[in-house]
């Protein structure tokens, strides 16, 4: 049982890091500027990103699945926590990062080192996917802007009303995100380990609760973790310095890379857009961040496009290639230490 | 939600109420200035009992609203605007307040030959305070009149900057008038009164920014 934890203990720290960190894109502003209470966003995010770990997480875990099978739970371990690694040590030099980056980069580095073949038709899928997120995010921010400017002014409510429909709506909404970032990026943190889950299903009345799905709960619990140890800093840091939202601004941004993150994850979707012969999305694990970057833009787009930093999306674009390639080699090199110094076999 | 809605409903009335105590205050001042140029000073006192009780009224308003504004209620940073406002408007409240008072204590003579321009002078000052107070309600509605109402403030200040100047010149020029002291002070009372135009106007300049950093 220890050595259990132990080996999937990469995973939840990276779950923990992945709430410390994306929490504060779903209620950053909100808490930041103190529209809500911190207490409230960490109770209704931490339960909403558990809902949607175990509900939702399979779709992308699935994509990631085929990008790399790692066999062995040691390998696991390793790959989750070069992927860990990485994200922690580009954040402290200021670097741009994705926890979702960092793991493809690793199950790669995993592939190259037990020599598995990449599958290169997923590769192409999720690479297509990380360029997709803030393009439709930004356009959905865009959309969304003037879909709620055109709302809020035929609503006609007073501001006090009015600002107290923008405190629910940012709960709901904050809710949705929290959701979506749970069935978006699970796959981050339980994905390598789903194929060599150790728990077995379990069949509670009707219901099936599979072992990846326990996985998803473990992992969900590590993020709600992150989200009630540490997101408060940095909600602090996004509210007040990053960006300054109006409050139905803010709520705009929020919805719109919330939508995109959950397009990305949700099966259900994917099978009713399927059903009815229309283009489905692939369903990838994404950048909560960039998805909000993106939205930002979008906002700035719909406000007439002045002061808009493009400079950022450059900086994105660049993570997109330097975060797999830094994860990856940490990844070789951890496996062969793990192999050769501690004698695990990181792959069959 | 059904609390938070409710207490919504309580802070809109006390915010209408807050507003009324401002218009009232302006319709009283006119009233009072129109009874002292006509001698009326019996009336023209209990105008300031009026005026004052007024004042009370719309000091202990804000005071409840600022109470609530900041235990329960509203984003912080509209906040922070919202009460900046209502500190301004009470401003106005309180130049007519002591306009009137200063009156009561001076008792300037002023000749019946300007009598008619006081009268308009303050009918203009008054005039901006009006408009100022339908541009405060329809701030608090969202509503987009808002910017009509703040025009209307500009427009009633500057008239009655142009009244104070010409009376003042009247003033200076009058031989009816025989001191420099009588002179100065009547050039005092005309500057009160248009003061109060200028306090509206004040409000009026914070109400245009608020109303472009709330659209989203």
């Amino acid at each position: 049982m220890f050595q259990l934890f132990f080996l999937l203990s990469s995973g939840l720290f990276l779950g923990w890091s992945l709430g410390a960190n994306d929490a504060a894109n779903i209620f950053g502003t909100a808490v930041g500027t103190k529209m809500i209470q911190f207490r409230t966003a960490a109770i209704v995010g931490s339960i909403f990103v558990i809902l949607g770990a175990v509900i939702s997480g399979a779709g992308a875990t699935e994509t990631l699945g085929k990008l790399g099978a790692v066999n062995a739970l040691p390998g696991a371990f390793t790959v989750a926590l070069a992927a860990a690694l990485t994200v922690l040590w580009m954040t402290r030099l200021k670097l741009p990062v994705s926890t979702s980056q960092s793991i493809v980069g690793a199950i790669i580095g995993w592939n190259l080192y037990a020599n598995f073949p990449t599958d290169y038709s997923s590769l192409t899928k999720i690479v297509t996917t990380w360029v997709l997120c803030p393009l439709l995010s930004a356009l959905f921010a865009f959309i969304f802007f003037f879909l709620f400017r055109f709302g809020v002014s035929r609503m006609r409510c007073s501001i006090i009303r009015l600002d107290a429909y923008t405190r629910l709506a940012l709960i709901v909404v904050g809710a949705f995100g929290a959701y979506s970032l749970g069935a978006n990026n699970i796959a981050n943190v339980m994905g390598v380990f789903v194929s060599i889950s150790p728990f077995e299903t379990t069949e509670i009345l009707s219901f099936s609760f599979s072992s990846a799905q326990k996985l998803f709960l473990l992992g969900g619990l590590a993020i709600a973790a992150g989200i009630i140890t540490y997101s408060h800093k940095v909600m602090e840091t996004v509210g007040s310095n990053l960006y300054k939202l109006s409050p139905v601004a803010a709520l705009v941004v929020v919805l719109a890379s919330s939508a995109v993150l959950f397009l990305f994850a949700s099966e259900s979707l994917e099978f009713w857009l399927a059903s009815r012969g229309l283009p489905t999305f692939p369903l990838v694990p994404v950048s909560s961040s960039q998805a909000v970057v993106g939205a930002v833009i979008g906002i700035g787009l719909a406000k007439g496009g002045r002061n808009i930093n493009f400079g950022v999306l450059g900086r994105i674009s660049i993570g997109w290639v330097t975060t797999p390639i830094t994860s990856g080699l940490i990844a070789y090199i951890l496996l062969f230490v793990v192999q050769n110094l501690f004698l695990m076999p990181v792959y069959k | 939600m059904s609390i938070l809605f409710g207490k919504a409903k309580n802070i809109e009335a006390e915010i209408e109420q807050f507003f009324d105590k401002i218009s009232e205050a302006g319709l009283i001042f006119t009233a009072g200035i129109k009874d002292y140029l006509e001698g009326d000073f019996e009336q023209f006192h209990s105008r300031i009992d009026h005026i004052n009780k007024q004042e009370g009224e719309a000091d202990k308003l804000r005071r409840e609203i600022r109470y609530y504004l900041y235990t329960k209620m509203l984003i912080p940073e509209s906040r922070g605007d919202v009460l900046g406002l209502l500190e301004t408007s009470d401003n106005v409240i309180d130049t007519t307040k002591t306009v009137l008072s200063h009156f009561d204590i001076e008792n300037p003579a002023i000749p019946d030959s300007l009598n008619s321009e006081f009268l308009k002078l303050t009918e203009s000052a008054v005039s901006a305070l009006s408009s100022l107070v339908k541009a405060n309600r329809a701030f608090f509605k969202n509503s987009n009149i808002i910017h009509d109402y703040i025009h209307k403030v500009h427009f009633h200040e500057h008239e009655a900057d142009r009244i104070e100047e010409k009376l003042k010149k009247i003033i200076f020029r009058s031989e009816e008038i025989g001191s420099l002291a009588e002179k100065l002070q009547l050039r005092d009372f005309v500057t009160y009164i248009s003061g109060l135009a200028d306090d509206a106007e004040d409000v009026a300049e914070r109400l245009s920014v608020y109303s472009i950093k709330r659209s989203i």
